[in-house]
């Protein structure tokens, strides 16, 4: 089938990815497919179960819900771009291994786009502000208690890091 | 701080460690079915029926393969004739199923053809083009007019819709329900959910014209998965090979798409293509096959005045859908806990399976356990009420007492340990249970709807195969074995391999906990890898909560194996006996004499390389393999229908609060605490995780998942906006309180604890809100308890209170 392709030019982790994609591919499939970047899951391709969050422009967005080419010009932040620039675990991702906060880890990557917004957004948030901010995504495994505890870890972590109040101790 | 935490007789089980598995997943280095790309790897879309039961007039699939980039398009015509039927548990042979529908279709949903185009996108264009004429025949989604002689029938050549009816009598149970003082009866519903994994069910295949193997990657747990598929493939056994080192994106049991891989694999065969299927989520909901039970309890209960429990009969009749693999099984394991943790001396028990125009029933978390132990938990609290006694009393009477373990019940099984009454004051204690009462009474007085819910439950776990012989008699599987393989290299790096792929379990730290333990040697550096399923060792999967006791227990065993040939070793090099070697965190020295030392690596080395200095008999190489039975496996049911069925049985106790709002009917869980006893946890974190999300799962059962159809047999939740899973706004913070009762059976004490919290949430959800529903004189036994469904009987017994 020959459809009509468009250029596009998409900053995915801190670099420029060019490509031509056919209008109907969502992002989530030129990230995995075309990228290969394959930590960004798919769970329902109707937009709620969250697995695919990515961060459009800093902001968690489903990449299931939005086509590659209405990315074009942005700049798009996966799972595999939340590490430290020398590839090691960022708070957030060591805190989930700390405290659990996986089993299967296919909503992982998704918990953690969803984690890592809030707290940009929010360093220090409340236990119902963390609920509510990974509220659309879904878990099976975890009950979402792990997750929660991984969230207050890694935000009483990063206030100890720059000597701010935190509303929760570090494990 | 459990009573093991202290304990000093372990080194690493039970210590606060983090996972092998989670650092790949937090950095997106998983590798799932859908992460496996395969060179020319094409792509499956299907069409679904849209009929509940129909006849297939004619299929044209002409433009579907006109369309550029499709390769193929597959219909029943074909497919069955080139392959058998997928097995089923109970003695029901007639009732065959193929991946794909010929002649006719038996729920909406059921997959008629199968595309194979270069993109799932242009598949999806192609399966859009293919015409398909069916002629609406008699449907029936109703199990109870499914029984009836006039119905419509699923498979007329099994000449009935029911494929199990079974009655089960154990003990003088019409004695003692003409002699008890009471007796009360009542119907509890159980409503089709499933355990929903984010991850849908995929799988990719290719077939190896040189060597004439079938290689496949699934999202597979299920036990004797490889043998099926050659089995349906008419290939032989050694002609498939499972790559196991798939990441399964959850499971909880229903991750069995075995029909999706014999399509799938046949497909790659006859194209000389890898093919690969990964489901979309309504080909999932609607025609991925694994909806759970769907269930109509009747239990009548003899008691006396001051609450014991004389007689129990329940008859369960489960709505298992179109066809049926192992599901109808699901009403066998039960009958491993029938009378739940308490002492009840005669039971009588009918399960039914009747089969529907719907989507076919799979294994749920549990397998069956958590609907039962909803309907006896029900029974109890209609016991309490009755007698106008406290719910907790009337358990604290009747549960099966810490010295009489082990306790075996009329149904055949004996109980391993237990220590009910403790677990149960330790749970009520941590919800503060007076100052609750307090709450829910000061709730009701400011006009809320408030109720407080109990469960005591049990987790039979080890998974073992006795219902098997017991619902069918021509099965005679006694065991249900697994296996490990331990080898340590010429490096001296020590390596476990396991034979099955993991969804979650956290297989991997727990295989190397058990080595370091065994091996004193820290479980960080000790890799486990899983074998294809031609390299494997035998392995029935994790099912049945059964990894703990049996992975674990083989990984034990092979690692004990290893270091006794150490040991030997170095009696032999050091000229001691065995018995006057010490060891220590690999190394050995002779007692007494610390200077008289090999060390580990020392040791490695004659195994590997100085047969000269190797003791006679002792094969070099270091490696050992343990298969291991599951202990009190073994026998068939005796004459009397009473079997040995699951080994270990962990027990857990709920206190649930919840309030509904009086004018929404929307009900919020203030408060959840679970006291949970699975004996010895070898890794606490991976227990407590699988706990909360029982939990979790089980708010969902009780309260929002539901697989709903129409008249029509159209499912009405094929979507995530119609079939609500809980988000963590649903779910609260939950208490857990760890009590420690160890298993006489297993290798440290341990029990399993994969089906945790779900076996008892429910009933204890459902028991809460009838005790709020009890001030309004109303009550509901059906699940799920929705707003819709709760706001109507609040409706009721307002109307009814107004218009006495």
């Amino acid at each position: 089938m020959s459809e009509k392709r468009h250029a596009v030019a998409i900053e995915v982790n801190g670099v420029t990815r060019t490509g031509e994609v056919p209008a109907r591919l969502s992002l989530v499939d030129w990230l995995r497919d075309e990228l290969r970047l394959t930590g960004t899951h798919i769970g329902c391709e109707h937009g709620i179960c969250g697995a695919c969050s990515v961060m459009l422009d800093g902001e968690p967005v489903r990449s299931c819900l939005m086509f590659a080419v209405q990315a074009d010009g942005h700049r798009v932040t996966t799972v595999e771009g939340l590490a430290n620039p020398d590839g090691t675990p960022s708070v957030l991702q060591d805190s989930f291994c700390e405290t659990h906060a996986l089993q299967c880890g296919y909503c992982t990557p998704g918990m953690l786009i969803a984690a890592q917004a809030l707290l940009d957004a929010v360093p220090q948030p409340t236990e119902a502000q963390i609920r509510d901010a990974i509220g659309g995504n879904l878990c099976r495994c975890t009950g979402y208690q792990q997750i929660v505890d991984a969230i207050k870890h890694a935000a009483a972590r990063l206030a100890r890091k720059t000597g701010s109040e935190s509303n929760f101790e570090a494990l | 701080m459990t009573k093991f935490d202290s304990d000093p007789v372990f080194r690493y089980i039970g210590k606060k460690r983090r996972t092998k598995e989670d650092p790949r997943f937090v950095m997106g280095r998983g590798r799932f079915v859908a992460d496996v790309a395969l060179a020319g790897m094409k792509h499956v879309a299907l069409l679904a029926s849209s009929h509940a039961s129909a006849r297939i007039v004619s299929i044209d699939t002409a433009a579907a393969l006109a369309l550029p980039g499709v390769h193929y398009v597959l219909t029943g015509e074909e497919f069955c004739d080139a392959c058998d039927t997928l097995q089923i548990g109970v003695d029901a042979p007639k009732v065959t199923r193929y991946a794909l529908a010929r002649g006719v279709v038996r729920y909406a949903g059921e997959w008629v053809a199968a595309v194979v185009a270069d993109t799932r996108a242009i598949a999806e264009d192609a399966v859009e083009l293919i015409e398909a004429e069916y002629e609406p025949t008699p449907h029936v989604v109703d199990p109870e007019q499914a029984v009836r002689e006039d119905s419509p029938l699923v498979h007329p050549a099994h000449g009935s819709n029911v494929i199990l009816h079974k009655r089960f009598v154990w003990g003088a149970v019409d004695d003692a329900f003409a002699r008890a003082e009471h007796t009360l009866a009542l119907r509890a519903v159980w409503g089709r959910s499933s355990t929903v994994p984010i991850e849908t069910f995929g799988v990719a295949a290719q077939w190896d014209a040189g060597l004439e193997i079938l290689d496949v990657w699934a999202s597979i747990q299920m036990p004797k998965f490889p043998d099926q598929l050659a089995r349906a493939l008419r290939l032989p056994g050694n002609a498939v090979r499972v790559h196991y080192d798939v990441d399964v994106g959850g499971s909880y049991g229903v991750k069995r798409g075995l029909k999706h891989t014999v399509l799938v694999g046949y497909l790659a065969k006859r194209l000389g293509m890898p093919v690969r299927l990964i489901e979309d989520r309504l080909e999932n909901m609607r025609g991925g096959d694994m909806h759970g039970p769907d269930r109509i309890f009747d239990v009548q209960v003899a008691f006396d005045a001051d609450s014991t429990l004389r007689a129990l009969k329940i008859r369960a009749l489960d709505d298992v859908g179109a066809y049926a693999g192992r599901s109808p099984f699901q009403l066998g394991k039960p009958v491993t806990a029938i009378c739940g943790p308490y002492r009840i001396a005669a039971i009588e028990y009918e399960p039914i399976a009747v089969l529907t125009h719907k989507t076919p029933e799979e294994a749920v978390r549990g397998f069956g356990q958590a609907p039962t132990n909803f309907a006896i938990e029900r029974t109890i609290d209609c016991v309490a009420r009755h007698l106008g006694m406290d719910p907790i009393e009337v358990r604290r009477r009747n549960l099966i007492r810490k010295e009489e373990f082990p306790y075996r019940i009329p149904s055949g099984s004996t109980y391993d340990s237990g220590d009910y009454h403790t677990v149960l004051d330790k749970a009520l204690a941590a919800s503060g249970y007076a100052a609750l009462v307090n709450q829910r009474d000061s709730a009701r007085r400011a006009g809320r709807l408030a109720g407080i819910g109990i469960a005591t439950c049990l987790e039979p776990n080890g998974g073992n195969s006795g219902f098997e012989p017991l619902l069918n008699p021509k099965n005679d599987t006694t065991t249900w074995m697994d296996s490990c393989l331990v080898r340590v290299d010429l490096s001296g790096a020590i390596t476990g391999v396991m034979g099955t792929s993991s969804s979650g379990q956290g297989h991997e730290t727990l295989v190397s906990t058990v080595i370091g333990e065994v091996l004193e040697r820290d479980p960080a550096g000790i890799r486990v890898v899983r074998a294809d399923s031609l390299q494997a060792l035998p392995s029935n999967s994790p099912v049945g909560s059964r990894m703990a006791i049996m992975l674990g227990g083989a990984a034990a065993g092979a690692a004990r194996k290893i270091k006794e040939t150490l040991i030997e070793i170095a009696a032999h090099k050091l000229g001691c006996t065995m018995e006057s070697v010490e060891y220590s965190e690999g190394d050995a020295s002779v007692r007494g004499h610390p200077d008289q030392r090999l060390t580990w690596d020392a040791l490695i080395a004659i195994a590997h390389r100085k047969i000269h200095e190797m003791p006679p008999g002792i094969e070099p190489g270091l490696q050992a393999k343990f298969v291991w039975e599951v202990p009190t496996g073994g026998a068939l049911p005796a004459a009397d229908n009473t079997v040995q069925i699951y080994p270990c049985y962990s027990f857990e106790a709920h206190v649930v609060y919840v309030e509904i709002d009086p004018d929404t009917a929307a009900p919020v869980l203030r408060q959840y605490v679970c006291g949970h006893d699975c004996g010895v946890m070898i890794t606490p974190d991976i227990v407590h995780g699988m706990t909360y999300g029982g939990i979790a799962h089980g708010i969902g059962a009780a309260l929002y998942e539901k697989f709903s159809y129409n008249e029509d047999g159209q499912l009405m939740s094929g979507s995530f906006m119609d079939y609500l899973l809980p988000s963590a706004m649903e779910v609260p913070a939950i208490t857990i309180v760890d009590h420690c009762t160890p298993s006489p059976l297993t290798t440290f004490g341990q029990k399993g604890s994969g089906e945790a919290g779900y076996l008892g949430a429910p009933a204890a959800i459902a028991n809460a809100i009838n005790d709020a529903l009890g001030t309004l004189d109303a009550r509901i036994d059906t699940l799920p308890m929705t707003h819709d469904a709760l706001w109507q009987v609040i409706h009721e017994a307002r109307t009814r209170k107004q218009n006495p």
